[in-house]
């Protein structure tokens, strides 16, 4: 199996992870879809400095993943597929922002590295709350919940087209490299070659692309998702999102580590 | 003799490239037939199928499934009566598990939850994968996927099974399920394939398509004994065939 197709095979747990009937499962995907949503909003509108501030709001997907069984190692694992991202992102914070911030002992740590630092910690959050309830829910679910808040339909099923036709083109890529492989041993192919395989790639995913649309159509699909899971909001759904919302209220308006923090060190003089 | 189910009526049609794929295509077939569509690769055979589905729209003829013409305007109605089995099972199959993927059709149809979850179950249980209903589709065999794959057809209950080369890929004992299964079905079906040992055992009436035409239209005796059209299309008689 090449590399390319394992990673395929690992993304697609979050699928089966999702179809199993847990606890997290159970909730609403609405009600997923708003917390998440309000816990994006909470994370992101923090100081850019902020890092100790933003330590409360890993409860929600820690709570996500246990609620939902999703295996820590397979989060931790797509996480690290994705950290390249943020490290660019914050790559040049520690070089062009040199003023000193915080001392710890004699080492000071300048505000550069601090706002790198906090976007590693704001990227972890995020994405692991994205993953957690996509791999608790089903993207399948997920974009059904998110016609039913109002999205419009062209947008949840190019959405759900996305996931779908990301595993086609990517087992095409995955078969033809190997056939190239074969045929051309360990040198690295030219340039020429690369843009050959590419057009190929492309003309091959459409036609298969074309191929699961005519499926899809021959089974009465027209644009709307329906889901066997019967969505119904209840009390439960009702309390997830009041409990996050305020949670991350609380945390937003109060620094709780600082709080404890101070609490901890009241009585010392 | 009953009346046709499934009608072709001077079929044409061309991909965009302009490469001809039916040319003339007329046929009746009876509710309850059980016809093979055979020929060479590139003969047209998967196009034929594909209009009679209204996933093509012929550039000149018509098809009728019953009273119904089968026209942009009317495919939705189309896909209730005709069930559509694709060769690349792969393509048919998305969901997350085996039980979504086959509830796909009857949700689509807006039936009620407790119907759908009925007929899901029915249409497992008929192919024997009823074991299967928790599985996710791409972790299983080839031989279980075809038969997943006719299970989410089978639960649109629709009253004519088109099926595309339906044992390719499969190991002989897979294979050998399939025939039974098609043998149980009482559905009127086309079938195109290259396995004429399938044409022996589960079709009475052979359609031969050569450059987008229908080149001869009998019962399977008759076709396979007529060494001539065989060559002319690129078969040979099936294994399984004695004069």
């Amino acid at each position: 199996m090449s590399r390319v197709e394992a990673a395929l095979r690992d993304l697609r747990l979050a699928d089966t992870l999702a179809a199993r009937d847990t606890p997290l499962a159970r909730i609403d995907a609405r009600a997923k879809v708003v917390v998440t949503l309000a816990f994006l909003v909470a994370v992101v509108s923090f100081d850019r400095h902020a890092v100790a501030a933003l330590l409360p709001f890993a409860l929600y997907p820690a709570v996500l993943a246990v609620r939902g069984d999703v295996p820590a190692r397979w989060l931790g694992r797509k996480l690290l597929i994705a950290a390249p991202f943020a490290v660019a992102v914050g790559l040049f914070n520690p070089l062009l922002d040199r003023a000193p911030m915080l001392a710890i002992g004699d080492a000071t740590l300048s505000a550069g590295w601090v706002s790198f630092a906090s976007i590693l910690v704001r990227f972890a959050l995020t994405v692991a709350a994205a993953l957690a309830v996509v791999a608790g829910t089903g993207m399948h679910t997920l974009c059904a919940a998110l016609g039913r808040l109002g999205a419009p339909r062209i947008f949840t099923a190019q959405l759900l087209f996305l996931y779908r036709y990301a595993f086609v083109l990517g087992g095409e890529a995955s078969r033809m490299g190997t056939a190239r492989m074969l045929r051309g041993g360990a040198r690295a192919p030219s340039l020429a070659v690369y843009g050959a395989l590419a057009g190929h790639l492309l003309l091959r995913a459409f036609e298969r692309a074309e191929r699961i649309h005519r499926a899809m159509v021959a089974r009465g699909f027209d644009g709307e998702f329906r889901s066997l899971r019967a969505a119904r909001w209840t009390g439960a759904d009702t309390a997830f999102v009041a409990g996050w919302c305020g949670y991350f209220a609380a945390a937003r308006a109060v620094d709780i580590p600082q709080g404890l923090g101070r609490l901890l060190t009241a009585g010392i003089p | 003799m009953s009346h046709p189910l499934v009608e072709a009526r001077g079929l044409r049609f061309a991909y965009p490239d302009g490469t001809p794929a039916l040319d003339g295509v007329s046929f009746r077939v009876h509710a309850g037939e059980s016809v093979a569509v055979v020929g060479a690769n590139g003969a047209g055979k998967s196009t034929l199928l594909l209009a009679l589905n209204g996933l093509v729209t012929p550039s000149a003829g018509e098809a009728r499934i019953g009273e119904v013409p089968v026209t942009p305007a009317t495919r939705a109605q189309i896909h209730r009566t005709v069930g559509y089995v694709f060769q690349d099972a792969d393509d048919q199959l998305f969901m997350a598990t085996v039980r979504e993927d086959v509830a796909f059709g009857p949700l689509n149809l807006g039936l009620a939850a407790a119907e759908v979850e009925a007929r899901v179950q029915a249409a497992l249980e008929t192919v024997g994968a009823a074991h299967l209903a928790g599985r996710a589709p791409y972790r299983l065999s080839g031989g279980e996927k075809r038969a997943v794959a006719i299970a989410g057809v089978l639960a649109m209950q629709p009253s004519v099974l088109l099926l595309d080369e339906p044992s390719a890929g499969l190991d002989p004992a897979s294979r050998r399920r399939l025939i039974t299964l098609l043998n149980s079905f009482s559905h009127t079906k086309l079938v195109a394939t290259h396995d004429l040992d399938l044409v022996l055992d589960t079709c009475s009436r052979v359609l031969v398509m050569r450059d987008g035409r229908i080149e001869a239209d009998g019962t399977a005796a008759a076709v396979f004994s007529d060494a001539a059209l065989l060559a002319r299309c690129h078969l040979e008689p099936p294994l399984g065939w004695r004069q």
